[in-house]
């Protein structure tokens, strides 16, 4: 995907700030500009800034005062464990979403233009990536459950595929479910970088006797290449972070970190666990941090590479 | 997920020791709401003890009149017959009951209260799991009802800060038509009951499912207190497909997704009337593995009807309000004194599913050694 460089509009400088200040006036922000950012700035005060200093605060704080306990707390068997399922389930749906669903854009893209296929697809798309949570739980349940209406059909022509456990397993149901939403999600964000392969190009490459492995190793491939780890970033951080699909599949054990965290906050069995909870989050931020750094440093290459 | 497994947290539960030391500790809340209603005597209803402070229980049915409401909260209508109680109540007396956010939690009580505090709509009385009391008692009045000698001792807070209401047994309902019938816990592992198993929640989260471990536990020879061998029993009950991860409610077990339930006894009765015709819904408490757990009741210390709050309790603990949940399939805390008396409904007791050798009632020293096992093993035994 291409990004817009940052300019500096030149409209809302104030003839009077010129005239004090001639020699602030590069420095100094345009005041309409200003005025613009305000709600941007008041959004994310409201549900990023404060959320994360709550998390950030809680994470080291008890009731008695400061403490590392609860980071401590992190270091426990079961919550080393439910981080490792989350950062695999991610990366494994992330991965396998965004090779699929790349496929499936390129397949699109290659359709007519406009055409009622690719409407139809991409319409598809656009609502079956939204189609996470307790609703796409039910699908599935409805499905595959033990008394779902597949597992009821194949029973009645003699197929008997077992009460389902699978289903219920993070690893295998809840994976399966997650690309459910996450192929879907990958054609709508990569479609476009896909659609912005000109056909010239192509023939540019044949008419200087390139194949088409070369084509897709020297042209296409570097030119996709930051919008693919973009959208498989993205791909990552929406596993990573949701929550109501595997809830409303899972109720056993708490083997991903957003569930762990859940526990945390409404078990009526181990109370007191809030802040650990928080310190949880602190580690699903780390994490996510991690993740958008690699991808700061992989985008850097790859514009170096494009750039000649 | 299902209201009923969250709104039940234990019945058993936490220890708590330290949160109830922490809340001695901190200052005193101050008093505000309530406290209005004065009693025929002058004495002010928010500090009444007993119904003598009021000048006997005519007087605090004449103030609790005069107030003419009461705020419950977190009273599911199908559990333990409380659509009933609130129906009796308000037809005996005449004060208006408001039934607010009846599917709330236990967890779910307390901060309502807490945020309410002062207010017109703030709770009154609570109905909690034994942990979420334990952990708050500097929120609550003491006061003794009319009956309070007729309840063990082991079973109330000598003042009468709270007092345990009703409770149950943990035990395995099960669909007659689809698995045999069960004659102990053991034969959970046999092949016809694959993939069937379901536990009401997960046990580090709801008292139920707490002390559904706590039960198998004891009946694989183990303790409420060292409940290893409860894990290790779910943990071969995973190994052998058995156990189904799935939260069990009345709409799982009508759609036949959890043929197999283990709940309070209460629940699997109360489910079982609710499906006669459609499912025969069997209880089953296995022998010599009799796990007890019981409610707690108290008032709000903020309760903005106090009076009405403190006829509330001495209608739960009066023989009317004590038949009323045994009708709902729960044991209430006055039962033996009440079957000596003659004055229990003896058609609702012989229905209560049967119960062999001596109950176990963890206390929350016993819960607090589990929770610290079960918070370090459950998720690897069954994940």
């Amino acid at each position: 995907m291409p990004r817009p460089r940052t300019t500096w509009p030149r409209t809302g400088q104030t003839p009077l700030d010129d005239r004090r200040h001639p020699r602030a006036r590069r420095r100094r922000r345009p005041s309409g500009a200003l005025l613009g950012v305000v709600p941007f700035f008041a959004y994310t005060t409201v549900f990023l800034v404060i959320p994360t200093l709550v998390v950030v605060v809680g994470a080291f704080t008890s009731g008695a005062g400061v403490t590392l306990g609860n980071v401590e707390a992190l270091t426990q068997p079961a919550v080393l464990a439910a981080l490792q399922h989350s950062v695999v389930l991610s990366a494994v749906t992330a991965a396998g979403g965004a090779v699929i669903g790349a496929v499936l854009a390129y397949a699109v893209s290659t359709g007519r233009g406009g055409g009622v296929m690719t409407r139809f697809v991409t319409s598809l798309c656009g609502v079956l990536a939204q189609f996470g949570g307790v609703a796409l739980a039910f699908a599935f349940l409805a499905s595959f459950g033990a008394t779902g209406f597949l597992t009821t059909w194949l029973a009645r022509i003699g197929v008997d595929t077992g009460p389902g456990l699978w289903l219920y397993e993070w690893d295998k149901g809840l994976m399966l479910v997650y690309l459910y939403f996450q192929v879907p999600l990958m054609l709508i964000v990569f479609l476009p970088a896909v659609e912005g392969l000109r056909p010239q190009w192509r023939e540019a490459t044949e008419t200087l006797g390139g194949s088409t492995w070369v084509y897709w190793r020297r042209v296409a491939a570097p030119i996709l290449l930051p919008s693919f780890v973009g959208a498989m970033l993205l791909l990552f951080t929406n596993a990573f972070s949701a929550y109501a699909t595997a809830a409303a599949l899972v109720s056993q054990g708490s083997p991903l970190l957003p569930l762990a965290i859940g526990n945390t906050l409404t078990s009526e069995v181990i109370l007191g666990q809030e802040n650990v909870g928080k310190a949880m989050a602190l580690a699903m931020v780390v994490v996510v941090a991690i993740v958008m750094g690699l991808y700061a440093v992989l985008d850097r290459r790859a514009s170096k590479w494009l750039t000649p | 997920m299902s209201s009923l497994p969250l709104r039940r947290a234990s019945a058993i539960a936490i220890a708590c020791a330290a949160a109830a030391a922490l809340a001695a500790c901190s200052p005193p809340a101050e008093d505000s709401g309530g406290g209005e209603t004065t009693s025929g005597t002058g004495t002010n209803a928010a500090s009444a003890t007993s119904a003598q402070d009021f000048g006997g229980m005519d007087k605090l049915v004449q103030a609790a009149k005069k107030e003419g409401q009461l705020n419950v909260i977190a009273l599911p209508p199908d559990w333990a017959n409380y659509g009933a109680i609130i129906k009796g109540f308000r037809d005996t007396y005449g004060i208006a009951v408001n039934s607010d956010q009846p599917d709330a939690s236990s967890a779910d009580e307390i901060t309502t209260a807490q945020r309410l505090k002062g207010q017109s709509k703030a709770p009154d009385v609570f109905d909690l799991g034994a942990s979420v009391a334990a952990a708050n008692t500097a929120m609550f009045a003491a006061y003794k009802v009319a009956t309070f000698d007729e309840i063990p001792a082991a079973l109330k807070d000598p003042n009468g800060t709270w007092v345990n209401d009703y409770g149950g047994y943990m035990s395995i309902g099960y669909d007659a038509d689809k698995v045999p019938a069960l004659t102990s816990v053991e034969d959970l592992l046999g092949p016809e009951y694959k993939g069937k198993v379901a536990l009401n929640g997960d046990p580090t989260k709801a008292g139920a499912a707490f002390a559904g471990v706590q039960m198998v536990s004891v009946s694989q020879g183990g303790t409420v207190e060292d409940i290893s061998k409860g894990v290790d029993f779910f943990a071969k009950l995973k190994d052998a497909g058995n156990f189904l991860p799935v939260d069990p409610t009345p709409a799982t077990i009508e759609s036949g997704q959890t043929p197999v339930v283990i709940d309070w006894d209460y629940l699997n009765v109360a489910q079982g009337v609710k499906l006669r015709g459609n499912i025969t819904w069997e209880t089953f408490v296995p022998g010599n593995a009799a796990v007890g757990g019981y409610y707690v009741q108290a008032i709000n210390k903020d309760a903005p009807h106090p009076a009405a709050a403190r006829l509330w309790q001495e209608y739960l603990f009066s023989d009317a309000g004590q038949n009323l949940w045994l009708e709902g399939g729960a044991r209430p805390v006055r039962l033996d004194a009440m079957t000596e008396a003659g004055t229990a409904n003896g058609a609702a007791a012989a229905k209560l599913p049967k119960v062999s050798g001596t109950p176990v009632i963890p206390t929350e020293e016993q819960n607090a050694k589990a929770k610290d096992y079960l918070a370090k093993n459950w998720a690897n035994a069954v994940g």
